[in-house]
């Protein structure tokens, strides 16, 4: 089956066969190799991408669910060379060590902060919940969110 | 101390990849003419291989071949093997049954590898595994080590499915101590078998080139040298120096990666068999959990004797563990070497005696994972001892403190083979109560009492072995390797350095402590430092990361390569300046003549020495110098973790209210890093006292196969964490006084956790401690009782 879809900006289209998960479609014929696999029972959020701007697990949709939307990756997260503040924050915040659950934490991250600019810790750690991280201990992945909110938010404030 | 040097929180360098999606993990990498593998496993914990028909799947489009136990030993491969030979008490060795690259004749866990089929896509190699037809003759399996021993032969030669009796002390001295004790605390306790669960599943890419005869393996792997020695000494596809194994990012690893696994071999042998195209296999979730070496999985029975005054005397403990159905790589010295030798803690317990059984079962193989060994001596060790208070009507933290071997004692010799170099346990313990408010605890217990909660408090003091290890130590023991480590400097004409290491980073950040070190050693800028690990064509032999060993070991190595640098840089400058090498005095990236304020920086010297006009007679030219160390001893972090918990008695459910962490780490390069490390284990210590846990029903099918049914510690099971990392007693073992952080938290946490429960509410429930345990704990109290 073919489908099209704009990823990270960029108009795409492909051939697919209709199992094709839509998380093999970015890393097998787009090459977007940032959104990981590590689970395959829906519950790790190491596959987390925006489709239509709202997070989801890339392993739960086929591809061809997603022909026709908007999909962003961890790879089209920094805008014009400058990092995206949950990136900067997560850097900063030691909020990563191998890395592999960071694409999925951070724009699991970038939706909550969309939906709730302020968040408190717990909000925090209960909207994680379908996010694993085995290095961290979530504790700096948690204070690097909240960093990322406040300077979000004086983004905004700056911007009125 | 240079801007970016030791001890500062410097920001990793490794993270802007990761961030922005282009870390490169093995699954990542994509070859030209890039076939797939598919293993077919055992569904059976026990089972004889009838008979196996390929023609099905291989006449299924695009099958490139289907291999089984038969083809493995029509090769001449060999088995895998456990590279640490353990005696029992009666000097027989181990006796380590057959591990096969694919099963022959019997099957020993579900998941065990039967078969690879290997295809032009993934889907069409799934598709011809399921065709493959495995006729098997079932057999009674035997899963749990209460029925081990009587139980069906795991592998039909060993008897009793014993694999060694092992151990370690003074029998006699314990006996007369228990003989005149004032009391004597029993216990007995079970620790919970762990999935490791790293988040990156295990994967490879086996490459066999014909045109060059050689063979490149791409692999998650924490120790690529120790694979690429491994599958050619032993498993003998190919000879080393033809054989190149790459570790590219790697995505966790906490032991499981250490290992060497039939899969990956069977890939880069099965790339040969198809004519020499790439063969990828990465591991689905559901196969980690069947077929990564699982962690712990120990029952033991301990006592501990004490004099009237709360004083130990002497411990005895007995511990099965379970081995599963192949000795994995590492699996003998876990529950030996690196778990009997810590029983003596943080005290000065004078004699100690222990003996362990290691046994087979029909499960998946059992090995190190974070802490290995050390977390289930901390466990028994710490909760014993607060059993021991609660019946002596002593203060858990005075009894400790009571029996600390005090820090004038040190270097000391404990009655369980090790010598600790350092410590100052009293100085974790006070900073720890502090940090907590100890002595508030009863007004938090009467408030929390208040809103229908028990609250509870536990300490736990831990000790470890890392910085693993000394090589004739560990060969005297019966490590078949040595464990020193390896680093080259090379700089280049423009000034720059590239590091290369033989430790591997997969989340610990070696990319900046590495950096920070050279910078602050050699005076260059952090920003010019690149360090190279995980690829065998590159880096020096080393044998990779584990054990909490890169910075102790590892360091050290790199530490002496700038030593060695700085030696020749100084040869250099007494030539340009005209002085004796003696004058010469090297300070902040400076060659000076001392007492004068001629000097030439580093970079010219370097610069010199690849230029060399104008150089010594005799010098050779170039600036690149190696060295490898072997270290003196183990180092010995240790600290004080105290858990508060609230239980909701009505649910049994267990909240970590409150949690401190004071580790005596000795120096620390970079602390950031440090505490990150320390927030990772502590997650890992709390999920095995609070939720993880490995079930395999009565025929040895795996219950807890997924994410669904293993419970893995999310972030909102946990609470942030109050980490301090106290100005420590520097290690003796290392120039830099540093003794490793990786492991502690998993080490130091489940007893905390699980005191703090057993203070609550008064008895000491298993790990992991599940509502429905704690719930019924309660019930079972005799003060419930009574109410009744
Ligand atoms: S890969 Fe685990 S939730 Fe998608
Ligand atoms: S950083 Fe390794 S799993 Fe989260």
């Amino acid at each position: 089956m073919r489908i099209s879809m704009t990823v990270n900006g960029r108009a795409v289209s492909g051939e697919v066969e209709p199992r094709t998960l839509l998380v093999e479609f970015l890393r097998n014929q787009l090459g977007l190799t940032g959104t990981h696999v590590g689970c395959d029972t829906s519950q790790c959020g190491c596959c987390v991408v925006h489709v239509d701007g709202v997070s989801a697990k890339s392993c739960t949709m086929l591809a061809v669910q997603a022909d026709g939307c908007s999909v962003t990756t961890i790879e089209g997260l920094a805008q014009g060379g400058k990092l995206h503040p949950l990136q900067q924050a997560f850097h900063e915040h030691h909020g990563l060590q191998c890395g592999f659950c960071t694409p999925g934490m951070i724009m699991s991250a970038a939706d909550l902060l969309q939906r709730n600019p302020d968040p408190t810790e717990h909000e925090v750690r209960e909207w994680l919940e379908g996010n694993l991280c085995r290095c961290t201990g979530y504790h700096n992945i948690v204070k690097a969110i909240l960093a990322a909110a406040q300077t979000m938010r004086g983004m905004a404030k700056a911007a009125e | 101390m240079a801007e970016k040097g030791i001890g500062a929180r410097v920001p990793r360098k490794e993270d802007l990849r990761f961030i922005t999606g282009r870390g490169r993990y093995t699954d990542d990498i994509n070859q030209p003419g890039q076939a797939y593998a598919v293993f077919v496993r055992s569904p059976h914990a026990h089972a004889r291989i009838k008979r196996i028909d390929k023609a099905p799947a291989l006449a299924l489009p695009g099958v490139l071949a289907v291999l089984d136990g038969q083809d493995v030993a029509a090769d001449g491969l060999g088995n895998l093997i456990c590279g640490w030979l353990v005696k029992s008490k009666d000097g027989s060795p181990m006796k380590m049954g057959k591990h096969p690259l694919l099963a022959q004749e019997k099957v020993r866990y579900v998941g065990d590898r039967v078969a690879v089929v290997v295809a032009e896509t993934l889907a069409q190699a799934k598709d011809a595994a399921e065709a493959l037809v495995v006729e098997y003759e079932e057999l009674p399996a035997v899963v749990d080590l209460a029925g081990a021993h009587e139980g069906p032969l795991v592998h039909d030669e060993i008897p009793n499915n014993l694999c060694y009796d092992w151990e370690l002390g003074d029998k006699a001295a314990v006996d007369a101590a228990f003989a005149r004790a004032h009391h004597v605390t029993r216990t007995e306790l079970v620790n919970n078998r762990l999935v490791p669960n790293a988040m990156e599943p295990r994967a490879a890419i086996g490459h066999y080139d014909p045109g060059q005869d050689a063979f490149t393996l791409y692999l998650t792997s924490q120790n690529p040298h120790v694979h690429r020695l491994v599958i050619s000494a032993f498993v003998g596809i190919a000879p080393e120096h033809k054989l190149r194994v790459v570790a590219p990012d790697v995505g966790g690893g906490f032991g499981s990666k250490i290992f060497i696994y039939g899969e990956e071999c069977v890939v880069l042998w099965a790339s040969k068999k198809i004519g020499g195209r790439p063969v990828k296999w990465t591991a689905e979730r559901s196969e980690s959990f069947l077929t990564d070496a699982h962690g712990r999985d120990h029952v033991s029975r301990a006592e501990l004797a004490l004099d009237k005054d709360g004083n130990f005397l002497a411990l005895r403990v007995n511990t099965k563990a379970n081995l599963g159905g192949y000795m994995s790589t590492f699996s003998s010295c876990i529950p030996t070497y690196l778990y009997a030798t810590l029983l003596a803690g943080q005290y000065k317990t004078p004699a100690i005696y222990c003996d362990v059984q290691a046994y087979y079962t029909n499960t998946a193989p059992v090995d190190a994972y974070r802490g290995a060994g050390r977390p289930e001596a901390s466990f028994l060790l710490e909760t014993l001892i607060d059993q021991a208070a609660m019946e002596m009507r002593m203060d858990p933290a005075e009894i400790r403190r009571k029996n600390f071997i005090p820090k004038t004692a040190f270097p000391y010799q404990t009655p369980v083979a090790l010598v600790y170099d350092t410590g100052d346990y009293e100085a974790c313990l006070d900073e720890a109560l502090r940090l907590v408010d100890y002595a508030g605890f009863p007004a938090r217990r009467a408030q929390s009492e208040k809103n229908g909660k028990l609250r509870g408090i536990g300490i736990s003091c831990y000790i470890e072995a890392c910085g693993i290890a000394p090589s004739a130590v560990v060969g005297s023991l019966g490590a078949g390797v040595g464990l020193w480590e390896s680093a080259k400097v090379r700089f280049t004409h423009t000034g720059k350095v590239q590091v290369l290491t033989g430790t591997h980073t997969h989340g610990q950040g070696h990319e900046t402590t590495f950096s920070q070190l050279v910078a602050e050693k050699l005076g260059v800028p952090y920003e010019d430092v690149e360090v190279i690990h995980g690829d065998t064509e590159k880096t020096p032999v080393g044998m990779g990361t584990y054990g909490s060993r890169s910075l102790a070991v590892g360091g050290e190595a790199l530490v002496r390569a700038c030593d060695k640098i700085i030696a020749k840089g100084k040869k250099i400058a007494a030539h340009l300046l005209e002085a004796s090498e003696a004058d010469i005095e090297f300070r902040d990236g400076k060659f000076t003549v001392a007492g004068t304020d001629k000097s030439k920086t580093i970079g010219e010297i370097v610069f010199a020495a690849y230029v060399p006009h104008n150089y010594p007679a005799g010098l050779e030219p170039g600036m690149e110098e190696s060295a490898f160390f072997d270290p003196p001893n183990f180092t010995f972090p240790s600290g004080t973790y105290v858990c508060e918990v609230e239980v909701d008695p009505q649910t049994g459910e267990v909240d970590v209210v409150k949690f401190v962490a004071v580790d005596d780490f000795g120096n620390v390069i970079n602390p950031m890093i440090v505490e990150g490390q320390v927030h990772g284990g502590l997650v890992q210590g709390i999920g095995q006292a609070l939720l993880e846990g490995v079930r395999y029903d009565a025929g040895g099918q795996l219950l807890t196969g997924s994410y669904m049914d293993y419970c893995m510690p999310r972030a909102d099971d946990v609470p942030s964490f109050e980490v301090h990392t106290v100005r420590g007693t520097a290690c003796t073992s290392n120039s830099m006084g540093v003794k490793g952080c990786g492991e502690a938290g998993a080490i130091g946490a489940p007893a905390a956790v699980i005191n703090a429960i057993t203070n609550a509410i008064g008895v000491r429930v298993e790990m992991p401690a599940t509502p429905e345990r704690v719930w019924r704990a309660i019930q079972s109290r005799p003060m419930a009782k009574a109410a009744e």
